[in-house]
């Protein structure tokens, strides 16, 4: 078989196989069990002393939102003064780089806080090392923690047969950067400076290229960043070509681990589901949907990108090669397939290739990706998003077998019902509604001028960049000139309600069901772990994001692709 | 199913439905209502000015109609059901015509009057061949009465005071004797009031379920809102003109009408089979909790045993019947007014033994009583005989020699379902006489069936374990109360439900009530008291205990036609999608003509089919939703799979299919 496949399906295998042990070990941190790395205890217990909280308070769904939302305006706050004002902070900016503009700045500080990680300004040149250690790289710590943290949050409530305690979100958020995004993280920079990524503090260094021209090289402390970017599904780059930049990612190998490094913990968190409730046959489920959806999407985009360009077939250029335009020859198009669609799927956004160049069904499968949301899904907030799906789908599939529909001997109601389809109609709603938006602006002041590419392209990089705001990705389809007042501001607002609602109306649900009485399983109750429950939630997923994306695939890709 | 009359009655009420009040409770409808409206002032405006995104007149006068029909098709789907409904009802209703009165004043004078002007709390006397006015309780008397005009049984019952047969309803008839009822609801409150006003339009409530039904197919309304109205920009952007026309056109197609369109004709369709059952509910809610029952508590007698225990064996010391000993059996037996004790002179009968009473001269006979469980008779000749339940025996007797001589023989009846009574004369046992229960043919299917519906039923009897043990396992329950006393019920019931167990059960008697009223489900039989009556959420006209299991299937029923339809409605979105995105945009992006699968003719004929398919599923369906999807007990899994591959998968072929040959037709017709 072809290596570049053989590569594709290793990758693949060895996230899986990695993210089980995690899985486990995860249930582990958030019950509080004994672990290994019980010896961060000291510095925790320190942080909490210091800030006054008492990490084992019994906290309801209320109280835990309350921390969620506190700490995070807290977080984007710190971020926004620190851009706005980066010029004045005296060291670790050894190229003396300036202040930001106000939009700029909110707009980062809103894509870092919310994990999504939209970035529209290029790190090399815009931020100082300050800010890139602590503030980007902190950030992409902590938001990843927060997501993590909802998460075990939402496995309590799922598991409470009465009683209103989901755990304490300080506690889970704290040992989750120290136990879980830490000890990782340290281990994949360390992969990465060792197959040549910079992790140094010097400034602009002049290299005599092979030509004989001197150029400028920027340097700094990548590997620790880019090694959290991908585990935390942030996608922040250090530098503005993302995973594409040399010293991102060198090499095949650090492909591998930086790809696997994307999928691990959103794969280990639908596993650490099954370990937490005990009911891993219902995880397998579960991944099960995961994973079909998800190969399908990588073969679908593999074979596109493997079997080129065919408008350069027609022109008699290049006939049977694969599509490499906007690729990394060292990656070549199965590996760089794969990442897109593993990038997209967890909400994680960094690029190894340039998703604008791929063929318009790949770039069709990245955005449906991000439409979905939940194929493992970002870190935390992907398994939250697929459990508004799992109301959706029990909610159907129960009144087919003739029973008011019940999760988990949780009955599922109108107030349920409600929150969940409030949270199905806000992604179509801020997706949609963005692109509308855009469209409309550029119609009628077409001297914008943020589109460099006309037609269905054009389309294609405003909704590319409206689904990736709101699905808290974070990756650009490229071609667009984002950095202007209308984009920062818009996606924005599209990044704040897409992290937040989608975390508030799931814990608002089980916060709801854990008043409830539980019902016993009988024979008659729906088995949610059968291959007919599958059917219904792959058919409920597909059909919620298929049907109201639609019509806007087809004015993007799909008439691109018919077009071609 | 459906008659002339209740066609065009429904006809009629499809337009009186349209008002936007009553619209507005159906979210779904309520916006193809709009939709329509914006139409007609598209299409009046397209006949004075050319404007590309106005169309042709022609085009828009034939999809605003098409519009306004599937509104109609909607609430002709309600009006049907309701019509239904309301014929069931008038049906029992006329029972109730008017008719005299013999209203008994307190001097004891009675003065005849309308049925109508009865009043709660008045007392009426009812005569041989008389009519019953109005539903009442029996204060004095007892009476045969002949039911069929309410139950269509034929066989006259006993109704009695101070019984847990105390209730007559109005309209039977009085075939024996003479009593004195009271009248116990207002004019207009009866149950049956109740129910005809659930079917009924104005005062239905919809269910929990029905509600959290609704908001998700408004918020899917509101997803597809969305999209329609985005797509206005979005097609500015390609340069691609869309008319009025066909962005309403889409979204109609894409918001669930079929469901919406049905949903209340489902539930009321509920109701209604209900009602032909014989089973008033009292809410639509109890119907639904139905089908989601997990524990039936069944009383044992006539439930599963047909009717009483019959004694079948006379047994004396030496495990034979001699005459004696029966003549004194059948001589304890006479005062004993139970089915039992009623059963023993029948079988002294068939073994050719009779006593009349007024032939053992000057006896005192001591009755029947729940309290000492023994009946008998103090002879003349100053012989006590005693007849009654073994222990009650047991305790009696002095001589306990006789009483081990007996105990295999009492453990062998009971071993086998039977039960012993023993009899008694001065103290010393002298045999057993056995009673036994027939189990009703059929009832363990009925029981496997409910096994794999998930519901677990519990035997309730007075029998002792052992006993109890022995038809358990015959008939097939999981469980059972033995020697039970109305508390037992309510504290089982109590116990179910707090591991989160919805409880079903039927009952009668007034000391029934509070577990009635506790149980989830709780089904009075008409027959029964008053207060059985008002603590359940059910009343069985038949009186038929047996009602219980088909009062599930008819929950479960209702449920899973509202899930399969909402499956098939969303399904057909797919095929929707395929007829009409690529004649949105087929003009001015010829490449998107790739996704015309179905081959259809024209943009214009494209749209039209799907508005014109996503019409006529709903006529189409409306035998489905009024029947009801039919419920199999196969285990929730394999019905699952079922449902999901005649609704879901079917739902995304068959309009494919419709659409493509409305398409043909269409085209063949212009």
């Amino acid at each position: 078989m072809n290596t570049e496949i053989l590569g594709v399906i290793l990758i693949f295998l060895l996230s899986v196989a990695l993210a089980w042990p995690l899985g486990k070990y995860m249930v582990k941190v958030f019950r509080g069990d004994k672990t290994w790395s019980d010896f961060m205890s000291p510095l925790e217990r320190l942080v909490f002393k210091l800030s006054g909280i008492d990490p084992n308070q019994p906290m309801d769904w209320k109280q835990n939102l309350k921390a969620l939302l506190g700490i995070n305006i807290f977080f984007f706050l710190f971020a926004f003064i620190a851009l706005a004002f980066q010029s004045l902070h005296p060291f670790w900016n050894p190229v003396g780089i300036g202040n930001w503009e106000p939009t700029l700045a909110f707009n980062t500080a809103v894509s870092f806080t919310t994990n999504t990680n939209l970035q529209h300004y290029s790190g090399e040149t815009g931020a100082s090392y300050f800010t890139q250690l602590l503030v980007f790289c902190w950030l992409q710590f902590v938001s990843a923690a927060t997501g993590i943290a909802a998460c075990a949050l939402l496995f309590q409530g799922l598991k409470n047969k009465t009683g209103s305690n989901l755990g304490n979100f300080y506690n889970l958020m704290m040992k989750s950067c120290t136990r879980i995004l830490l000890p990782l993280a340290i281990v994949l920079s360390l992969i990465l400076t060792i197959n040549g990524s910079t992790t140094n503090f010097d400034g602009l260094q002049e290299v005599t290229t092979l030509e004989g021209e001197t150029i400028q090289v920027a340097g700094g402390p990548t590997a620790p960043m880019v090694a959290i970017k991908q585990l935390g599904t942030n996608g922040g780059g250090y530098f503005g070509p993302n995973s594409t930049h040399p010293f991102e990612n060198p090499n095949y190998l650090t492909n591998i681990a930086e790809n696997i490094a994307i999928l691990l913990i959103p794969m280990a968190l639908v596993f650490a589901f099954g370990f937490y409730l005990n009911r891993k046959k219902l995880a397998m489920l579960f991944f099960a949907v995961m994973s079909i959806l998800f190969i399908a999407f990588v073969a679908i985009s593999v074979s596109e990108e493997m079997n080129g360009n065919p408008a350069f077939t027609e022109m008699g250029l290049a006939a049977n090669q694969s599509n490499m335009e906007g690729k990394e020859v060292r990656f070549g198009p199965a590996a760089s397939s794969l990442w897109g669609v593993s990038t997209t799927a967890t909400s994680n956004g960094s690029v190894n290739s340039m998703h604008d160049s791929h063929t318009p069904l790949s770039g069709g499968i990245f955005l449906l990706d991000m439409m979905i949301n939940a194929v493992y899904g970002g870190v935390g907030v992907g398994f939250i998003n697929f459990f508004v799906f799992v109301i959706v789908a029990v909610f159907i599939a129960g009144q087919m077998i003739g029973r008011t529909p019940d999760l988990l001997g949780k009955k599922i109601e109108a107030r349920e019902v409600k929150i969940a389809a409030l949270v199905v109609i806000l992604h179509p709603l801020l997706i949609l509604v963005g692109t509308a938006l855009a469209s409309y602006g550029i119609v009628q002041n077409p001297e914008y001028g943020w589109l460099n590419n006309p037609s269905f392209h054009g389309f294609s990089e405003m909704l590319y960049e409206n689904t990736s705001a709101a699905a808290n990705n974070g990756s650009g389809f490229e071609g667009l000139g984002d950095n202007t007042q209308f984009w920062n501001i818009l996606t924005g607002i599209i990044m704040l309600l897409g992290r937040y609602l989608p975390i508030i109306g799931p814990l608002a649900i089980v916060g709801s069901l854990a008043a409830k009485k539980p019902v016993p399983t009988t024979s008659g109750s729906l088995q949610l772990d059968s291959p007919a429950f599958g059917a219904v939630l792959i058919s409920v997923i597909l059909i919620v994001a298929a049907l109201a994306f639609f019509p806007a695939l087809a004015l993007g890709p799909l008439a691109e692709y018919f077009t071609f | 199913m459906f008659t002339a009359e209740t066609v065009s009655q429904a006809m009629a009420q499809s337009f009186v439905k349209l008002k936007p009040a009553l619209m507005i409770k159906n979210p779904v409808m309520f916006t193809v209502e709009l939709g329509t409206v914006i139409m007609l002032i598209v299409t009046i405006l397209s006949g004075f000015t050319t404007n590309e995104s106005l169309g042709s007149v022609g085009y828009n006068t034939v999809i605003t109609l098409l519009l306004f029909v599937t509104v109609l098709f909607g609430n002709f789907a309600e009006a049907i059901a309701e019509a239904r409904g309301k014929a069931q009802a008038d049906t029992l209703r006329k029972t109730r015509k008017e008719t005299k009165a013999k209203r008994l004043n307190d001097d004891g004078s009675i003065t005849e009057t309308s049925s109508s002007d009865l009043k709660k709390g008045d007392i009426f006397l009812v005569e041989e061949g008389d009519v019953i006015p109005a539903d009442g309780e029996i204060i004095e008397g007892l009476a045969s009465i002949d039911e069929s005009a309410i139950t269509g049984e034929s066989a006259p019952v006993i109704r009695e005071a101070e019984t847990d047969h105390n209730s007559v309803i109005g309209g039977t008839k009085v075939l024996s004797d003479q009593i004195k009822v009271q009248v116990i609801t207002e004019p207009g409150e009866s149950f049956l009031d109740k129910m005809i006003s659930l079917v009924e339009g104005a005062n239905r409530q919809k269910t929990p379920n029905e509600i959290a039904l609704t908001i998700l197919l408004a918020s899917f309304t509101m997803v597809f809102l969305i999209v329609t109205i985005t797509l206005q920009p979005f097609a500015d952007y390609a340069n691609t003109p869309i008319a009025i026309a066909a962005l309403i056109s889409l979204f109609v197609c894409l918001i669930p009408t079929t469901i919406g369109g049905l949903l209340s004709a489902i539930g009321i369709a509920g109701m209604d089979r209900a009602l032909r059952a014989n089973i008033i509910a009292k809410s639509g809610k109890a119907v639904e909790t139905a089908g989601d029952i997990d524990t039936l508590l069944l009383d044992k007698t006539g439930t599963i045993t047909i009717g009483n225990r019959k004694a079948t064996g006379f047994f004396n010391l030496n495990g034979k019947a001699d005459e004696e000993f029966v003549r004194l059996a059948v001589l304890s037996s006479l005062s004993d007014n139970t089915p039992e004790g009623k059963s023993i002179l029948k079988l002294a009968k068939k073994q050719n033994v009779t006593v009349e009473k007024n032939s053992v001269g000057d006896a005192s006979f001591i009755k029947f009583s729940a309290e000492t469980r023994m009946s008998g008779v103090d002879l003349p000749d100053g012989r006590k005989v005693r007849k009654g339940a073994w222990d009650a025996i047991y305790k009696w007797s002095d001589n306990k020699t006789d009483l081990e001589k007996l105990e295999e023989k009492v453990k062998e009846i009971s071993n086998n379902g039977g039960t012993p009574l023993a009899l008694a004369v001065d103290k010393k046992a002298l045999g057993v006489i056995q009673l036994e229960d027939i189990i009703k043919p059929g009832i363990q299917e009925r029981f496997a069936r409910l096994r794999k519906m998930g519901v677990k039923t519990v035997m309730v009897t007075g029998d002792n374990p052992l006993t109890a043990k022995y038809i358990a396992e015959k008939a097939g329950v999981d469980d059972f109360i033995a020697e039970a006393k109305p508390e037992d019920k309510l504290e089982y019931i109590k116990k179910e439900q707090e591991q989160g167990k919805l409880v079903a059960m039927m009952g009668d008697g007034t000391n029934d009530a509070p577990a009635l009223a506790q149980a989830d489900v709780g089904v009075a039989m008409n027959s029964g008291t008053q207060a059985a009556k008002e603590a359940s959420n059910m009343v069985d006209l038949d009186s038929d205990p047996t009602k219980l299991l088909e009062v599930i299937e008819i929950g479960k029923q209702l449920l899973i036609t509202r899930g399969n339809v909402t499956t098939f409605s969303i399904a057909n979105d797919v095929a929707k999608y395929f007829a009409i995105v690529p004649a949105l945009f087929a003009a001015s992006i010829p490449g998107l003509n790739a996704m015309n699968i179905m081959n259809l003719a024209t943009p214009e004929s494209a749209i039209l089919s799907a508005v014109i398919f996503n019409a006529i599923i709903i006529p189409l369906l409306i035998p489905l939703a009024l029947r009801g999807v039919k419920y199999r007990p196969v285990g929730a899994s394999t019905l699952l799979t079922r449902n999901l591959l005649v609704y879901g998968l079917g739902g995304i072929i068959v309009p494919f299919i419709g659409i493509k040959a409305i398409d043909l037709l269409v085209n063949s017709l212009l």
